[in-house]
């Protein structure tokens, strides 16, 4: 995946620290681990610390975080850029990535790519200059059988083709997201109809019950 | 086909609530305490009989993983769930974390006491965040219920159970580079040996297991483990949720029976090929990892790890992916050569190395921009990472690469000479 | 002890030993990149692999343990095939850039590709460039050679105990540095150029100097601190060119601090090259004839007592010897080499010595550091504790005040009284040290260069009796020295007698005129701004403060430009070599002091370094060179008194100005620049 590059705005502020409500997730966080084991605390302290700045990663939000967890600064830094859910440069409100994986590439993730891409006249990895979207390629998401996939922000968005991609975008720019999931109707996983047998009958407590 | 009777996950598809109460109705929780009770051996044994292999991947016997676990030790125990689920065409445990997720937080708790693990983390993908937030929930309810924590389910076993978001790493779905990421590093698989029933989390005694192969253990040890075992065929045995994604009419999950018939699987289930069986090129078996297989082996073939071992692919995560004809084969695997490059992490020379040259090459051969004897040194370059890397990862990167070149070497020769072709007859026009 | 076949050989190994080990233990070498025997093992190069009967892969032998019953094969098809494979590998994106790399010639990847490489490429894709970091004023970085074995990632972490170094980003794009660009805080640093394989890492100041082969190559032992580093020099012409570090287990395994390396180029700038005389302001270049013959006039005009002699911190101990052969001979007995004046006791040998020794601190459980800074002091004993830190069961308080450390320290206190409490058994540490099973105390100069330095001497020594630091198996009671010659100088009496003068009473007497004639020889930490009217000769070979107000100078030579003997704080002889010759007229120190007292009239009684050596030996038998430690006798030293509740200085700001050479080095002066202070920042990074 590449890194979104930096648009115009909000560039490594001075400082970091977590809001009162952050700081006690925080410390829900660190409370999972063994005592002395708080750097295993590293990824969901940075997640929440991404979350709190807007998306992306600053240079103080991480030794924030180094500070909080008794790490090496560079310690954080390498996990910063290991995972790549981890933004080191500002992204759009909504980021638009898509899953061009095989299985996704195989079900039309062109077409869906395409789609972003005329739509908000970017470019993968590019911001739009409103700073609404970023569109960024990403590697499978594991949702191959409502393939293909685009996550905004948390959320998936299964089962598109481009004219659903241009319809989901149009909502997000209006502020009305859709209900993460399949925008073909179904439900989860199911085939589309149910082939005798493999759809479980629903509320038969007795079917399977162990 | 399976009959709905051996089903074990029944609300795959979230046609019903996910919560605790809903789950007791489908006979989640019950009988956990005595079961707990029936002791370390009793589930470790059973586990064993019912031929369980693990689901993520490798297909490791679970009983035996298990009784690795030591008796005695001064050190504390962890179960490690492996919810990293990120193979290419695998979105099987997504289901059971949003739809079903008191079946694998009962499997904890009973996997624990199997092994004597004081405490579980579940590692789930971060891109999962929904997932997350609906597993994190269910375990609220099962510590509110007394299903978790001090004397889980009034069994006098105590076991916590914890859940533990990625940030976006394939490798960490490697069980030492999972456990490497759990302890807030990057996730850099491990030497091994030392093993994670040795040395694993935090320097303790861990074993890490899939998401479905500890959500199906509360259902084996109920009906017991001569059930699992009759379903299948010996060495494979039990249900197994498949993938079906690709070019089918139907992509879906569906829960099977191990050595269901390929062919049958994907007619009954996605309903069939696109356009037809005929118009069947190739299918992925188990996940990008594994090697392709052509129409031919797919009329016939079983769809269990001993089945697919026999044509040199492998069932892997059971994940599926169909391609009909209209499928750029070389462009396919390419594609996958591209995910591997992007998630190797870097550690060891072949795979860090390797995994971009097969990329690089694979990018040509899509284009046909390459000699013919880039083919064969193509292969080598797959058997120089295979077998010599820290991890499987370099062995994933390898198999998609040897399996397109043993089954679609023609394709690729026809590429090369056609692009030599119109280079020739674009020379002659100018 | 587990039994194995290696390529048909059955070899019979210790427990807990590699398969790689095991391989060298017969002495097949198995090629290797990433595995370095002193860090922690890696397994990434997968350089290293080896067949292994049953396992259906080759097995990385660095990390795998021998165990009984293993067949193993190195040379065979598989294992050929799989080190050709990652040979191949590490090539297809290294530049190739052989004759304009610094490593060339010395290269791991450059040897091993002779034997494991392919005469042709079969990449023809783009190769892969990676920036370069900048890592200070100290080390090179062409990361696009970089084979990411991440030596220097864990030598600088484990070893160095800096965490500034790692390797960001993943797979092909995964890239060693600090992420966010600072010079490496390290007093260790320059050892990542060795343990590079590659020439990614190189020497700054040594960049495009030299190729390896064009270097002679001398054993020696550094002296710009205490520990005895043991080095190699490397020269060509009449230039060393560079130092690099010497395997010696019991001192400095293999490394040496950045001074130790880098401050060598402070050799070939301000050296004093020809003999200088004074008249009025300025000094005038005379010739050795003559300048011998207008000192040796001079020292006899005056009497005996009213000469004195301060000898300096990187001199050897032939010369201090000759020295005080010379000054005996003109009844001159006012002699000292404590420059900073720390009420070293000479009298007892065990208590001017570290006598757990370095490697002993291995089996220490417990320190206790009275106003020594060993990170700056002696980085090189500093690694020791640190290594003994990773191992466990170590614990380790201060006295003094708090300074930056590479382990966790235990503030006891700021001065005088914390040592008194303890020296009582009244402290809380108290307990601590009496149920420790091997303590050690450790002195720094700083604790004794007080007015109460002899009482505090007295009182640590007190303390390591009381607290059975001192027994048949073990002698926890250690002075950490700074300074190259002084317990040579100890060891050779160089102080002055009962009632005699010592350093500040020396320079008392010349500024009221006792004394008339000061012989300084290589001293140069001493203050010489006011010495009245007295007749300063300085021998040495740095125009620095010695130099600045000297009336005569005697242009000597350099610790590598001479054969010398030194010894080390744990007391260890060793012997440092010529590597060129002095410069100019600039001569051998014992040479200008047998040719003063043949101008004098009364020649001393040698003729050549050997017979020197030998009547040195004679008076002074431990300064034989030997192999082994011998334990010091424990005795009486120190001088029981009222401790002052002054805090105790830390030492740390001159790591990189300590001596005439640092100073006079350009790279020392822009780690003074870059690092501030003069030594290598506190670990921040967070807030800075």
């Amino acid at each position: 995946m590449s890194e979104p590059a930096p648009p115009a705005f909000s560039l490594e502020p001075e400082s970091f620290a977590f809001t009162p409500e952050n700081l006690e997730r925080a410390k829900a966080h660190i409370g999972k681990y063994p005592e002395g084991r708080q750097a295993s605390a590293v990824l969901p302290l940075l997640d929440l610390a991404q979350r709190q700045n807007g998306g992306w990663l600053s240079r103080s939000a991480m030794d924030y975080v180094a500070l909080m967890l008794g790490m090496a600064p560079i310690r954080v830094y390498e996990a910063a850029t290991f995972y790549t859910m981890f933004h080191l440069r500002p992204v759009g409100r909504h980021l638009l990535q898509a899953c061009t994986t095989t299985p996704c590439w195989l079900r039309g993730s062109d077409q869906v790519v395409s789609a972003c891409k005329k739509k908000l006249g970017i470019g993968l990895g590019e911001t739009t200059p409103d700073g609404l979207f970023t569109l960024v390629e990403v590697e499978c998401l594991g949702a191959c059988v409502n393939a293909p996939v685009l996550q905004v922000n948390d959320d998936y968005y299964e089962d598109l083709d481009a004219k659903r991609t241009e319809a989901l975008i149009d909502a997000l720019k209006e502020g009305r997201p859709p209900s993460a999931g399949s925008l073909a109707g179904r439900r989860g996983s199911e085939p589309k109809r149910a082939v005798e047998g493999a759809a479980p009958a629903a509320g038969d407590g007795a079917a399977g019950k162990g | 086909m399976l009959a709905d009777r051996d089903r074990i996950f029944t609300n795959l598809y979230g046609g019903e609530d996910w919560s605790l109460a809903a789950a007791r109705r489908r006979g989640d929780w019950e009988g956990t305490r005595e079961l707990i009770l029936k002791g370390r051996d009793f589930i470790v044994g059973a586990i064993k009989d019912s031929g369980l292999r693990g689901r993520g991947g490798a297909g490791f016997p679970t009983g035996l993983k298990w009784s690795f676990m030591p008796k005695e030790s001064d050190k504390p125990s962890y179960l490690v769930v492996n919810a990293d689920e990120s193979e290419p065409g695998t979105c099987k445990d997504r289901d059971i974390l949003r739809n079903d997720p008191h079946k694998l937080i009962e499997g904890c708790l009973l996997a624990a006491a199997g092994m004597g693990a004081g405490s579980g983390y579940i590692y789930i993908r971060g891109e999962f965040y929904n997932e997350a937030r609906r597993l994190e929930a269910a375990i609220e309810e099962a510590y509110a219920a007394g299903l978790l924590g001090q004397n889980a389910c009034g069994s006098g076993f105590d076991f916590s159970l914890y859940l533990h978001r990625g940030a976006g790493a394939y490798i960490c779905g490697e069980e030492t580079g999972l456990l490497e990421s759990l302890e807030g590093k990057k996730g850099m698989p491990r030497l091994k040996p030392p093993f994670p029933a040795a040395v694993g989390l935090y320097g303790c005694p861990t074993t890490v297991n899939n998401v479905e192969t500890i959500a199906v253990v509360p259902t084996i040890l109920r009906r017991g483990a001569s059930w699992f075992a009759a379903l299948g065929r010996p060495r494979n045995t039990g249900t197994k949720i498949f993938c079906l994604s690709g070019h089918v009419n139907e992509p879906c999950n569906v829960e099977e029976e191990m050595g269901i018939p390929l062919r049958e699987l994907i007619e009954k289930h996605a309903g069939g090929v696109r356009g037809g069986w005929d118009n069947l090129l190739a299918v992925i078996p188990g996940g990008s990892s594994v090697p392709v297989l052509p129409k031919s082996i797919c009329e016939e073939v079983l769809m269990d790890f001993d089945s697919l071992a026999a044509v040199k692919s492998g069932l892997g995560t059971a994940a599926v992916i169909v391609m009909d004809k209209s499928t750029d084969i070389v462009k396919a695997i390419a594609r996958l050569s591209k995910f591997y490059k992007h998630e190797s992490c870097g550690q060891c020379t072949p795979c860090r190395e390797g995994t971009g040259w097969l990329w690089r090459v694979m990018e040509r051969m899509v284009k046909g921009e390459a000699e013919e004897e880039e083919i064969d040194a193509l292969l080598a370059v797959s058997y120089e990472i295979e077998g010599h890397t820290i991890c499987a990862l370099g062995d994933a990167a390898a198999w998609p690469v040897q399996g397109l070149i043993r089954h679609f070497r023609p394709e690729m020769e026809r590429r090369i000479k056609e692009r030599r072709g119109s280079a020739a007859g674009a020379r002659r026009a100018a | 002890m587990p039994k194995l076949s290696i390529d048909g050989r059955e070899v019979e190994v210790p427990a807990g030993v590699t398969v790689m080990q095991a391989c060298q233990s017969i002495g097949i070498e198995i090629p290797h990149f990433c595995f370095h025997e002193r860090l922690a093992i890696a397994g990434n190069c997968r350089m290293c692999l080896v067949e292994m009967q049953k396992s259906p892969k080759p097995i990385a032998s660095c990390a795998m343990p021998a165990a009984d019953g293993m067949v193993i094969f190195t040379d065979s098809p598989k294992a050929k095939a799989a080190r050709h494979g990652v040979m191949e590998f590490l090539l297809i994106n290294h530049p190739l850039d052989c004759p304009i790399c610094d490593q060339g010639g010395e290269c791991d990847l450059q040897d091993e590709a002779m034997a494991y490489g392919f005469d042709r490429g079969r990449y023809v894709d783009a190769k892969r460039a990676v920036s370069d970091k900048e890592f200070g004023p100290l080390i090179a970085t062409h990361m696009t050679r970089c084979i990411h074995c991440t030596r220097c990632i864990r030598f600088l972490t484990d070893v160095a105990g800096v965490e500034e170094l790692g390797a960001t980003g993943r797979g092909e794009e995964m890239e060693i540095g600090t992420f966010v660009e600072r010079a490496l805080g390290s007093e260790l640093s320059g050892n990542i150029i060795d343990l590079c394989p590659v020439g990614a890492l190189t020497s700054k100041p040594y960049a495009f100097l030299a190729r390896s082969w064009e270097l002679g190559k001398t054993e020696s032992i550094d002296v710009l601190d205490a520990v005895g580093s043991n080095i190699r020099l490397d020269a060509r012409g009449q230039r060393v060119m560079r130092v690099l570090p010497r395997l010696n287990e019991e001192v400095n395994e293999e490394w040496i601090s950045d001074k130790t390396r880098f401050a060598v180029d402070g050799l070939s700038r301000g050296r004093l090259d020809r003999p200088y005389v004074r008249r009025g302001e300025r000094l005038y270049e005379v010739g050795w004839r003559d300048v011998l013959d207008l000192l040796a006039q001079r020292l006899k005009a005056v009497p005996g007592e009213r000469i004195a002699a301060i000898a300096g911190d990187l001199c050897d101990a032939e010369s201090i010897f000759a020295l005080k052969e010379l000054m005996k001979g003109l009844g001159a007995f006012d002699l000292d080499c404590r420059q900073d004046g720390a009420k070293l006791d000479a009298r007892q040998r065990a208590g001017y010595l570290f006598n757990t020794s370095i490697a002993g601190i291995d089996k220490a459980d417990l320190c206790l550091l009275i106003a020594a800074n060993p990170r700056f002091e002696a980085p090189i004993i500093n690694a020791r504790l640190r290594k003994r830190f990773l191992a466990g069961g170590f614990r380790v308080g201060a006295i003094g005040a708090a300074f930056e450390t590479t382990y966790p320290v235990e503030n006891l206190g700021a001065g005088g009284e914390a040592l008194a409490l303890l020296a009582a058994g009244e402290h809380a540490w108290a307990k601590a040290l009496r149920q420790a099973k091997n303590a050690m105390i450790v002195l720094g100069q700083r604790a004794l260069a007080r007015p109460d330095g002899a009482a505090v001497l007295a009182a640590a020594k007190r303390m390591a009796e009381d607290f059975a630091l001192v027994r048949e198996d073990w002698n926890g009671f250690n002075i950490l020295h700074k300074a190259a010659a002084r317990v040579g100088a100890l060891d050779l009496g160089f102080v002055p007698p009962e009632g005699g003068r010592d350093v500040a009473a020396i320079l008392e007497g010349c500024r009221r005129g006792a004394i008339e004639v000061l012989y300084l020889l290589g001293a140069d930490e001493i203050e010489t701004k006011d010495l009245g009217s007295a007749f300063v000769v300085y021998q040495g070979h740095h125009g620095d403060r010695g130099a600045e107000r000297a009336d005569v100078i005697l242009p000597g030579a350099a610790y590598t430009e001479k054969d010398g003997t030194y010894v080390n704080t744990e007391g260890r002889v060793q012997r440092a070599r010529r590597a060129v010759f002095p410069p100019g007229e600039a001569r051998e120190d014992w040479a200008i002091l047998r040719a003063l007292s043949a101008a004098l009239g009364a020649p001393l009684p040698f003729d050549t370094l050997s017979a020197l050596r030998a009547l040195m030996i004679e008076a002074h038998p431990r300064l034989e060179e030997s192999e082994c430690l011998e334990p010091a006798p424990w005795g009486a030293f120190g001088v029981e008194g009222a401790l002052s509740p002054d805090p105790f200085a830390i030492p740390t700001e001159d790591f990189y100005s300590s001596d005439p050479i640092s100073r006079a080095s350009p790279t020392m002066a822009e780690c003074r620049r870059v690092f501030g202070m003069g030594s290598p920042p506190a670990r921040t990074g967070t807030h800075g």
